[in-house]
């Protein structure tokens, strides 16, 4: 479940923010602090993971300390099925 | 009334109990600020910075985030009689190293007597700075002590002279030559009073805005004029906005807010990231004039937003242009509020290769340019050509103004500032045409790119490419690109390396992502690697921007725009 989720997740942002379809993200590769999704993507996000899961990711949760990584979010959206 | 400090102290004496901000922070409820509240804490950091030897003409930067002591400590200097100054704050994006690196840049232009910041950063300010420069004190928000009763009789600001430095606003340019945009009193005050005129403000406004105070049109539109005009302030932070852009809407129907300002891209990101769902209730029928500012203003943009948002009671009338600069304080052109910015269908080829704006004929290929308006009350402009001629209507060339609200200087930058001058005209360095006295910007004479209202220069970026092993330094190539669909420009990065294998070409390629974006906070949309010898240069040996421009788009099969 966690293994499918974060590659939905992956490739969403692949395909949608970074434009690069053919890239992948590790569950544990740093998004946020990176700087790989930036600022004006994080809606984007949050509106996929609203879309597809069902589960409402807040905007002031949409930071380094909430997620960072694919794992995290996901586990976050786990937590709220 | 002729200086800031005076102004500040009729609002105080006359209406105390009115609120001058509800400032917002998402998860938190609103803080209503009266005049009174303003003032008095304002004066304790007044009083701070004359317990710590700062004076009058001194220059404080305010190193802060969205809140109360952003706000306060601002107009505590203003009452102080020193310059305040904004600088933006670290973000979680950029890297520390470069963050200080670009603070002792601005430092050692500045020249500041004090900063002022958080106690939890002071250790990073000190590590940044250093104490032999011109900085003789930093300050920590925890040491402003509580507002206690003013004393209006004590307060230097009280007696600055009108025509003294009342605040430095940063305009951008490259990275180590960024400038302190100084302004008098006289400019801001004949520039509000001009501005205010134009778009027929009322004490039945309410302004609402989320723009970051460290830029011309959140300092001016969204902070300054409506604390100093007596209009209330709704004001919320751009990192919760980007967050949740339906905020800014949220918050014009709470307060039944009548103006707001925003860069072309926010009226995109507004229509494509907001649902319905998040707009329960919401009613913008209040919402007089939004004005489109910072960024090139398009048509399209005004179109979705309206589409997207008339549902809840959205104007078309309401979605208004303005063409602004830190140089001439705010405003230069403003569009009539009654009848809304001329919309002029031109021929795409004069444009392209005459510098002309011809209506357009309906055989030949066309465009559609949106003007932002005409010259407010105290500013006149001009369109030149190379030689700093007028040029007639129609004819494209550099927008020049001449107004009683330009900058003093640049602050310890005579050699900028003599520059930006020709013949007492101030050089905008944007080039544009007039017809029927409205101003169209077309475009612009450097190669700077703007991405959601930022200035972006692509030699920075070039350079910081550059430093990744693997890729040549030198051989490599940044331009803008307008993306149609983000109402905004987005960078495109052109480099050779000799790498061939798909595997390394995506790791050098996100290699120079992350070090671009942790070094200049922008964040790259397209990082395109060649091979070697792809890159144009120009006969005397530079990498030509324009023609690599054409070369990548051809390649690639994109649209120029």
């Amino acid at each position: 479940m966690n293994n499918e989720m974060t590659s939905q997740l992956s490739s969403y942002i692949t395909r949608e923010i970074l434009k690069d379809p053919s890239r992948s993200i590790a569950p544990n590769e740093p998004l946020l602090s990176s700087g790989l999704v930036d600022s004006f993507s994080l809606v984007d996000v949050a509106l996929f993971v609203e879309d597809t899961f069902g589960v409402r990711i807040e905007d002031t949760e949409l930071n380094v300390s909430t997620f960072d990584t694919l794992e995290q979010l996901a586990a976050i959206i786990l937590s709220r099925m | 009334m002729s200086t800031l400090a005076e102004i500040l102290l009729s609002h105080f004496q006359q209406h105390p109990e009115q609120i001058a901000i509800h400032l917002q922070n998402a998860g938190r409820d609103d803080i209503p600020i009266s005049y009174g509240d303003l003032i008095e804490r304002a004066g304790a950091y007044a009083d701070l910075y004359a317990s710590r030897g700062l004076h009058p003409g001194d220059v404080i930067v305010l190193i802060l985030e969205h809140g109360e002591p952003l706000i306060y400590s601002f107009y505590g200097a203003i009452l102080h009689g020193a310059i305040p100054s904004i600088m933006p704050f670290l973000t979680e994006k950029l890297s520390p190293e470069r963050y200080r690196e670009d603070l002792a840049s601005l430092i050692s232009v500045t020249q500041p007597a004090a900063v002022l910041t958080y106690p939890e950063f002071e250790g990073e300010i000190r590590s940044a700075i250093g104490m032999n420069g011109s900085v003789r004190e930093i300050l920590l928000t925890s040491e402003a002590g509580e507002p206690t009763r003013i004393n209006f009789d004590d307060l230097p600001g009280m007696t600055s002279s009108s025509e003294s430095i009342t605040l430095l606003q940063h305009s951008s340019g490259t990275t180590g030559l960024q400038k302190g945009v100084a302004l008098s009193h006289t400019a801001v005050l004949n520039q509000l009073n001009a501005y205010r005129n134009a778009i027929q403000l009322t004490f039945d406004d309410v302004v609402v805005s989320w723009l970051p105070l460290y830029h011309d049109m959140g300092l001016i539109a969204g902070f300054i004029m409506p604390i100093l005009e007596g209009i209330p302030l709704v004001l919320m932070s751009p990192f919760d906005w980007v967050r949740a852009p339906q905020r800014l809407l949220q918050a014009v129907s709470k307060y039944k807010g009548t103006l707001s300002w925003l860069p072309n891209f926010a009226y995109n990101f507004c229509a494509q990231k907001i649902r319905d769902r998040h707009l329960e209730g919401v009613d913008l029928s209040s919402w007089r004039a939004i004005i489109n500012c910072s960024e090139p203003v398009r048509y399209e943009s005004h179109v979705q937003f309206h589409e997207k948002f008339r549902g809840y009671g959205l104007k078309f009338d309401a979605l208004q242009t303005s063409y602004a600069m830190a140089e001439n304080v705010f405003g230069v052109t403003q569009s009539d509020l009654q009848k809304g910015p001329s919309v002029d269908e031109i021929d795409r080829e004069g444009f392209l290769h005459e510098h002309v704006a011809r209506h357009a004929t309906n055989d030949k290929p066309s465009m559609r340019m949106m003007s932002s308006g005409s010259a407010i009350s105290n500013t006149k402009i001009r369109v030149m050509d190379e030689q700093g001629r007028e040029v007639p209507e129609r004819k494209i060339g550099e927008i020049a103004l001449l107004s009683n609200s330009m900058l003093t200087e640049y602050h310890h930058r005579p050699d900028a500032t003599s520059k930006a001058f020709r013949d007492g005209w101030y050089l905008t360095g944007d080039y544009g045409y007039i017809a029927n006295g409205e101003l169209y910007v077309t475009g612009r004479k450097k190669d700077m790119i703007i991405i959601g209202g930022k200035n972006v220069y692509p030699q920075d970026i070039e350079s910081l490419v550059g430093q990744v092993a693997d890729v040549h330094a030198g051989r490599v190539v940044a331009f803008g690109i307008f993306d149609e669909a983000a109402g905004t420009e987005e960078v495109v990065v052109v480099a050779e390396t000799d790498a061939q294998d798909p595997d390394e070409i995506k790791r050098i390629s996100d290699t120079v992502r992350i070090h671009v974006t942790k070094n200049s906070a922008v964040a790259l949309r397209w990082v395109h690697l060649v091979g070697p010898k792809w890159l144009l240069k120009t006969s005397s040996g530079k990498i030509a921007r324009s023609a690599n421009k054409e070369k990548y788009l051809k390649q690639t099969g994109r649209q120029l725009s």
